[in-house]
């Protein structure tokens, strides 16, 4: 918007103001339409709260075996249980959020970058650029994508950086095809010819010009992509890839849980299971939020 | 003519296929490169000196120039050969066929499942909104993307075997008491169904019952959300609204041509669909210790038996073609439209 030409500022002028104070209105009425976004923010603050400072409140070591009898039901002592070490169930549940986080955040970081770029490169050139990232991402496509990503960490080694690198391309067809489509509409219109007109390169319009107009659609796909991320990364050490015991991580707790399930003790995959579902749906109910508000048309 | 015009477009949906193909055979090669580290290392074993690595190279035509390398791999698939499975000693393509039908019987009965349930569920929600089928709807279509697959199999289990006790234990596809039926079709539903041994059959299907309905409420999600949207569209259509006013009565114009339309989405989602499906058939497969590929392929990855591993990925990826293919084929078969413009 800074480098427009003089003659479209006139137009502009009032344009700043008004979207940006019908966006807050706007904001306040989906709020208050939809306690269950509220909830979802509410719920969101508290998961980033136990990723920051959950190694320093929980009320023992989660790696440290013994600190209760093995295998107790949850109790006041311990509030979800100890496991067969005798390791405090609470704490490591609440420890592991910040892997959990790490690994979906970044693999989301990754595939959102990578995918963007792909996927407005190929909108606003069009030609073989086009054809050559279409085809790969329809070939990533082609697989099933929880296949693909055991496929590649057991290729390139049972790592935590694999679990994340897999996670990022199986998740980057979603940015690349989107942020495609969405370039693509706008590479004619009137701000962008403007942009174009005034000398910039091709390259500061689509990045500089094209690429903040799509930021809320990729925002509300970032949105709805980190809880499948999530469920994706603790898929992967559910089977046994990535994180190695003892680390605490929700998957790989369901998954050592797994093991006592059938002679009823419960709360070892309960309370991890549960953590990694209010998780997603805490991401899953911010992304409709937050399609509410940038796509109104859509709502469901 | 309409039959010739739809034969026109599956065939060329079949020859759009061969690049994806191609594609998936280019990135299975890789990955089958990418090992870590040097892959004539690895196979020679621990105790090779440098003499038989480059022997194992040569024999394995590492030593050869890629494409060369990828020519060989891809004639090595023509004949069936994806290498030995280490944990079992078995060639990999007889392990994965003789475990085929065990996780296909698994998927596609659940496909089913959730079908039967969540179109009727979606087509109620979009013909009475907000009542309690739509809140039911959107309960369940929140729910089921939330859920990890794993989990919710886990605490089936729990209620149903160990509180309630009315699922046989989770231990793979018939209880130890039967015979698994003769090999017809290797479904063990159809193939008691064969053999009219009805005891068996209700032993088969208490066994795959909670793995069936773990994966039918994961599948269940997208079916029910994008049938609802589907109806809710174009029962606001313009052909519907006219179809009303020319007094046809109301099923006619719910099943003829509401649903008939709406279905067509609805199908092609459900590529989406199976690729999730397959993902998730692996960790439904670990946690009831199902005997189909996918735990096949855990076991492979925990032991790093790299050859069937790479087996599994590259024949998941046919299937999913295939299955793709499928779709294609039956969205250009029921397309109301097809036919119509000629």
């Amino acid at each position: 918007m800074t480098s427009m030409t003089p003659g479209s500022t006139v137009a502009s002028a009032t344009a700043p103001t008004r979207p940006r104070s019908s966006y807050w209105s706007h904001l306040k009425y989906v709020m208050s339409e939809n306690p269950v976004t509220g909830l979802a923010f509410g719920l969101f603050a508290l998961i980033i709260l136990a990723a920051l400072f959950g190694p320093y409140l929980v009320p023992h070591d989660p790696l440290a075996t013994g600190v209760g009898a093995a295998l107790q039901p949850p109790s006041l002592a311990h509030w979800f249980g100890t496991d067969h070490l005798g390791r405090d169930v609470f704490s490591r549940v609440v420890v592991a959020t910040r892997l959990d986080l790490l690994i979906s955040v970044s693999a989301v970081a990754i595939s959102f970058v990578v995918g963007s770029v792909i996927g407005s490169l190929a909108g606003y050139f069009g030609g073989w650029t086009d054809r050559i990232t279409g085809r790969l991402v329809d070939t990533i496509m082609a697989f099933p994508l929880f296949v693909l990503a055991m496929g590649i960490v057991a290729a390139a080694g049972n790592t935590v950086e694999n679990i994340v690198y897999a996670t990022a391309i199986i998740n980057l067809p979603f940015y690349a095809r989107m942020a495609r489509a969405e370039v693509s509409i706008r590479r004619n219109v009137g701000y962008v010819q403007a942009a174009r007109l005034s000398g910039n390169s091709e390259l500061r319009v689509l990045f500089g010009h094209i690429f903040p107009n799509i930021m809320p659609p990729m925002m509300v796909q970032i949105s709805l992509n980190m809880g499948w991320a999530i469920l994706n990364a603790a898929g992967l050490s559910f089977i046994g890839l990535g994180v190695q015991p003892p680390s605490p991580e929700w998957g790989i707790m369901v998954a050592e849980g797994a093991n006592f399930i059938i002679s009823g003790e419960w709360w070892l995959v309960i309370f991890p299971g549960l953590a990694l579902m209010l998780a997603v749906f805490t991401f899953n109910l911010i992304g409709d939020g937050l399609r509410d508000l940038v796509d109104p048309q859509r709502r469901t | 003519m309409s039959l010739a015009l739809k034969a026109r477009k599956v065939g060329l949906r079949l020859l759009e296929a061969i690049p994806t193909v191609i594609g998936i055979l280019v990135v299975c090669f890789l990955l089958t490169r990418a090992l870590p580290g040097d892959p004539a290392a690895y196979f020679a074993g621990p105790m090779a000196d440098a003499e038989s690595i480059e022997q194992v190279r040569r024999n394995l035509g590492l030593d050869q120039p890629l494409p060369v390398q990828f020519v060989n791999y891809v004639t090595d698939l023509l004949t069936g050969n994806l290498g030995m499975a280490i944990s079992t000693g078995q060639p990999v393509v007889a392990e994965l066929a003789t475990r085929l039908p065990a996780s296909l019987e698994l998927t596609l009965g659940a496909l089913l499942l959730s079908f039967l349930i969540a179109v009727p569920l979606g087509v109620m929600a979009a013909t009475r909104p907000n009542t309690w089928v739509d809140h039911l709807c959107r309960f369940l279509v929140t729910a089921g993307v939330s859920l990890p697959t794993f989990f919710t199999g886990l605490a089936l289990m729990y209620i149903f075997y160990y509180l309630l006790g009315w699922a046989p234990a989770p231990m793979g596809r018939i209880d130890m008491m039967y015979l698994p039926p003769e090999t017809a079709t290797g479904f063990y539903t159809i193939d008691t169904l064969i053999a009219g041994d009805w005891e068996t059959f209700r032993a088969a299907i208490a066994q795959m019952a909670l793995p069936l309905i773990t994966l039918a409420l994961f599948t269940l999600a997208p079916i029910a959300r994008m049938t609802r949207a589907a109806m809710l569209q174009t029962l606001g259509s313009e052909f519907v609204r006219t179809a009303r006013a020319a007094g046809l009565n109301g099923r006619r114009v719910l099943v003829t041509y509401a649903f008939r339309n709406a279905l067509l989405p609805v199908v092609t989602t459900l590529g989406m669909v199976f690729s999730f499906l397959l993902g998730a058939n692996v960790l439904v497969e670990k946690v009831f210790a199902w005997p189909g590929i996918g735990s096949f392929a855990v076991e492979a990855l925990v032991v790093s038996d790299y050859a069937a591993v790479q087996g599994f990925v590259l024949s998941m990826a046919l299937l999913f073609v295939l299955l793709n293919l499928l779709i294609d084929v039956i969205y250009t078969l029921i397309d109301p439209r097809v036919g119509e413009e000629s």
